[in-house]
C-alpha cells in the first residue's frame, strides 16, 4: 500500500507513554505512530495493555508519563469534543438499556459535531445515511438495536464511529465472540475504510491477513513492531504468548499454526 | 421521527395542561364551573367582570389555583429529575424518591425547621438541598463500592430512603410540635395542601433554571446511552456533566420537597411513559416528560383531595399506588432485555 509521507508529529501518536494503575505499570514507555490510511494491529496477551493504550490514544485516559498527540498537539490541549471529531472508538462490547433504533445509535456519532437541542442538519443526516450504507445496515436502520445479533451490533458501532467522520479509528478486539464469517466481514469492512485504524486483536492470523503493521505488547512494553512478516515469527510468539507455533508464508501474509505443547517447531529442530 | 411530531406533542401537551389546570381548579367542595373560573381569570387581566363572590374568588385564587399550579410544577420537575437520573446513571429505576434523594431533602428541611435556622423561604430549600446532596452522595458512594450494578444502586437508595425517613420522623417526633403526626405524614408522603403563591413562584423559577440547564445538555444526555466511556469517546466531559446535571436534579428535588414533602414515583413512571411517545432522544423526551409529569400530578392531586371527601389522601399515597406497579413493570422489562 502506498501511504503519503507526513512530517513526524502529524496524525495520532503515542510518545513513550506510561500509565500506572494501582501501583502497577500497565503501560511502560510505549511509542506508537500511525501513518495516514494504514491499519495498525495491536497484539499481545490479555493484560498486556492493549485496551489501555487504545484508551490513551482516544484521550479518555491521560498518560502519567509521555504524551499522546494529534497533529503534534497533546490531546488534553485539543479538547474532548475536538478529539471526538477526529478520533472515533469502537469498544469491545456495547450495552444499553435504552430503547434505540439502529439509526439512532449511528446518529450518536454526530454528537461531537452538533449543538444541544438543535435538530440534525442535512450534513448530519447525510453522514448517518452514508455510515449505514457503508456498513450494510441501511435496510435495518429502523430496527431496534436490541434485535441485532452480536456481529450486527459491532457493525452498528462501527457505523456510529464512521458517522463521527473520523480521521483515526480505534477498535478494541471488535471480532471477539463473533462467528468466523462475521470476523472476516468485519475486518474487510474496517480495512476498506478511508481512515487510519489502530485495532487490538486476539487472532494472530486475522492480524497477519489484514494489518499493514503490527505492534506487539507484553506486560505494558512494546516488544516488536513492523510488518506482519517481520513481526510474526515462531520465536516471538513463543516469547510473548508462551506457546509453540509454526509460521509459514502465505498469499495474504504469514500464516500462524499453533502446535501442541511439547512439539518442537520445525524451524528450531534444524538449528538445535 | 418526523420534525412535526415533537412540536405537535409539545403543543398538545401545553393545551392539555392548560385545560387540566382550569378544569382541576373547578373541582372541589365549593361548586364552580369552568366558565366561571375562566371569566374570573379574564377579570384578573382586566377583561370584564368576575362572576364570583369575594369568598369564592378567594377559594379559586388563594387555595385552588396555587395548589394546582404547584402540582403542575412539582410533577414536571420530578419527572424531569427522573428522566435525567435514569439517563446519567443508566438505570431505568432511578428516581429522586427511589434513590433516597427526596428523603434526604425532607430530613434537611425538617432539621432547618426544628432548629429554626434563618428565614423559612431561603433556609428551608437550602437545608433540603444539603440533605439531598448528602443522601445522593451516600447512595453513589455505597453503590459504587458495591460494584455499581443497577440493583445495587436501587438497594443503596432503599437504604438511604429508610435511614432518612427514620431521621425525619425522629426529628419531627422529638420536636414537641402539637401537630407532629400530620407533619410526619407531610414530609414522608408529600402533600400539596399548604401551597401558596411563594411556593409556586420559587418552585417554578428553579424548575425553569434546571430545565434550561438540562435542555442545554440534551445531546450530552443522549451520549450516555452506551455508558460513560462511550460518552467520553463522543466528546463529553463525563465528570463535569455528571456533577452539573446530578446537582441540578438534586437542587430541583430539594426545592420541590421543601414545598411539598417527598412525593414518590413521579420521576420513575412519567419518563417511561414519555419515552413511549417520543423515543429516547432527550431533545424531544425532556419537554414531553415535563408536560406529562405536570398533567399527571394535577390530576393525581385532584383525585387525592376529592376521592374521600371531606378527608384528604396524602398525594404520595396515590402516586405510590400508581408507581409501584409501574416499578414492577419496568423491572420485568429490564429482565427481558438482559
Amino acid at each position: 500500500m502506498n501511504h503519503p509521507v507526513r512530517a513526524p508529529g502529524e496524525g495520532l501518536r503515542a510518545d513513550r507513554v506510561s500509565l500506572g494503575i494501582g501501583g502497577r505499570l500497565v503501560l511502560d514507555g510505549v511509542t506508537l505512530a500511525t501513518r495516514p490510511g494504514e491499519t495498525v494491529g495491536l497484539l499481545g496477551p490479555n493484560g498486556s495493555g492493549k485496551s489501555t493504550l487504545l484508551r490513551l490514544l482516544a484521550g479518555v485516559l491521560a498518560p502519567s508519563a509521555g504524551a499522546v498527540t494529534l497533529d503534534g498537539r497533546p490531546l488534553d490541549r485539543v479538547g474532548r469534543r475536538a478529539v471526538a471529531r477526529r478520533v472515533a472508538t469502537v469498544q469491545q462490547q456495547a450495552h444499553t438499556q435504552t430503547e434505540l433504533t439502529v439509526r439512532e445509535v449511528v446518529a450518536l456519532g454526530r454528537i461531537p459535531h452538533r449543538r444541544s437541542w438543535t435538530p440534525m442538519t442535512p450534513a448530519d443526516l447525510e453522514a448517518v445515511a452514508r455510515a449505514l450504507e457503508r456498513t450494510g445496515l441501511a435496510d435495518r436502520a429502523d430496527q431496534s438495536w436490541h434485535t441485532l445479533s452480536g456481529g450486527e451490533r459491532q457493525r452498528a458501532q462501527i457505523a456510529r464511529a464512521l458517522a463521527q467522520e473520523p480521521g483515526e479509528l480505534l477498535l478494541d478486539e471488535p471480532t471477539n465472540h463473533l462467528d468466523i464469517q462475521y470476523q472476516l466481514d468485519l475486518m474487510e469492512l474496517v480495512t476498506g475504510l478511508p481512515v487510519t485504524t489502530v485495532i487490538a486483536l486476539h487472532d494472530l492470523n486475522l492480524a497477519a491477513m489484514y494489518c499493514d503493521r503490527l505492534v506487539v505488547l507484553r506486560e505494558g512494553r512494546a516488544v516488536a513492531g513492523g510488518t506482519p512478516s517481520e513481526v510474526l515469527t515462531s520465536e516471538l510468539i513463543g516469547e510473548v504468548y508462551g506457546v509453540p507455533a509454526e509460521v509459514t508464508p502465505g498469499a495474504d501474509g504469514p500464516v500462524v499454526r499453533f502446535l501442541r505443547r511439547g512439539a518442537v517447531p520445525p524451524g528450531r529442530a534444524d538449528r538445535s | 421521527m418526523s420534525g412535526a411530531r415533537p412540536a405537535l406533542l409539545v403543543t398538545s401537551g401545553l393545551l392539555l395542561l392548560g385545560l387540566s389546570v382550569s378544569v382541576a381548579v373547578t373541582i372541589g367542595p365549593a361548586d364552580l364551573t369552568p366558565a366561571e373560573v375562566w371569566r374570573s381569570a379574564a377579570a384578573r387581566f382586566g377583561w370584564g367582570e368576575s362572576p364570583l363572590t369575594r369568598l369564592r374568588e378567594g377559594i379559586v385564587w388563594n387555595l385552588r389555583m396555587p395548589r394546582t399550579l404547584l402540582a403542575a410544577v412539582c410533577g414536571a420537575g420530578l419527572a424531569v429529575c427522573g428522566a435525567v437520573m435514569q439517563s446519567l446513571l443508566r438505570n431505568p429505576l432511578a428516581d429522586p424518591f427511589v434513590l433516597g434523594v427526596s428523603s434526604g431533602a425532607s430530613t434537611g428541611a425538617v432539621l432547618v425547621t426544628v432548629l429554626g435556622w434563618g428565614a423559612g423561604a431561603v433556609s428551608l430549600p437550602a437545608g433540603a438541598f444539603a440533605g439531598a446532596l448528602l443522601s445522593f452522595g451516600m447512595v453513589m458512594l455505597l453503590s459504587h463500592s458495591l460494584g455499581g450494578s443497577m440493583d445495587r444502586v436501587v438497594l443503596s437508595g432503599v437504604a438511604a430512603m429508610q435511614l432518612f425517613s427514620a431521621l425525619t420522623s425522629f426529628i419531627v417526633l422529638t420536636s414537641a410540635d402539637a401537630d407532629t403526626t400530620r407533619a410526619v405524614l407531610f414530609w414522608l408522603l408529600g402533600s400539596l395542601g399548604g401551597a401558596g403563591w411563594t411556593d409556586v413562584l420559587l418552585c417554578a423559577a428553579v424548575l425553569c433554571l434546571v430545565l434550561a440547564v438540562c435542555l442545554a445538555h440534551t445531546t450530552t444526555l443522549d451520549a450516555f446511552a452506551f455508558g460513560e466511556e462511550a460518552a467520553a469517546n463522543l466528546g463529553v466531559r463525563v465528570g463535569r456533566a455528571r456533577v452539573l446535571l446530578l446537582s441540578a436534579t438534586a437542587l430541583l428535588t430539594a426545592v420541590l420537597v421543601s414545598s411539598t414533602g417527598a412525593i414518590g414515583f413521579v420521576g420513575l413512571v412519567l419518563p417511561h411513559a414519555a419515552r413511549a411517545l417520543t423515543g429516547s432522544s432527550h431533545a424531544r423526551l425532556l419537554p414531553v416528560t415535563a408536560l406529562a409529569g405536570a398533567v399527571f400530578l394535577v390530576w393525581v392531586d385532584t383525585v387525592a383531595r376529592t376521592a374521600l371527601d371531606p378527608q384528604e389522601i396524602p398525594v404520595g399515597v396515590v402516586t405510590s399506588l400508581i408507581g409501584v406497579p409501574a416499578f414492577v413493570a419496568v423491572l420485568y422489562r429490564v429482565r427481558r432485555k438482559t
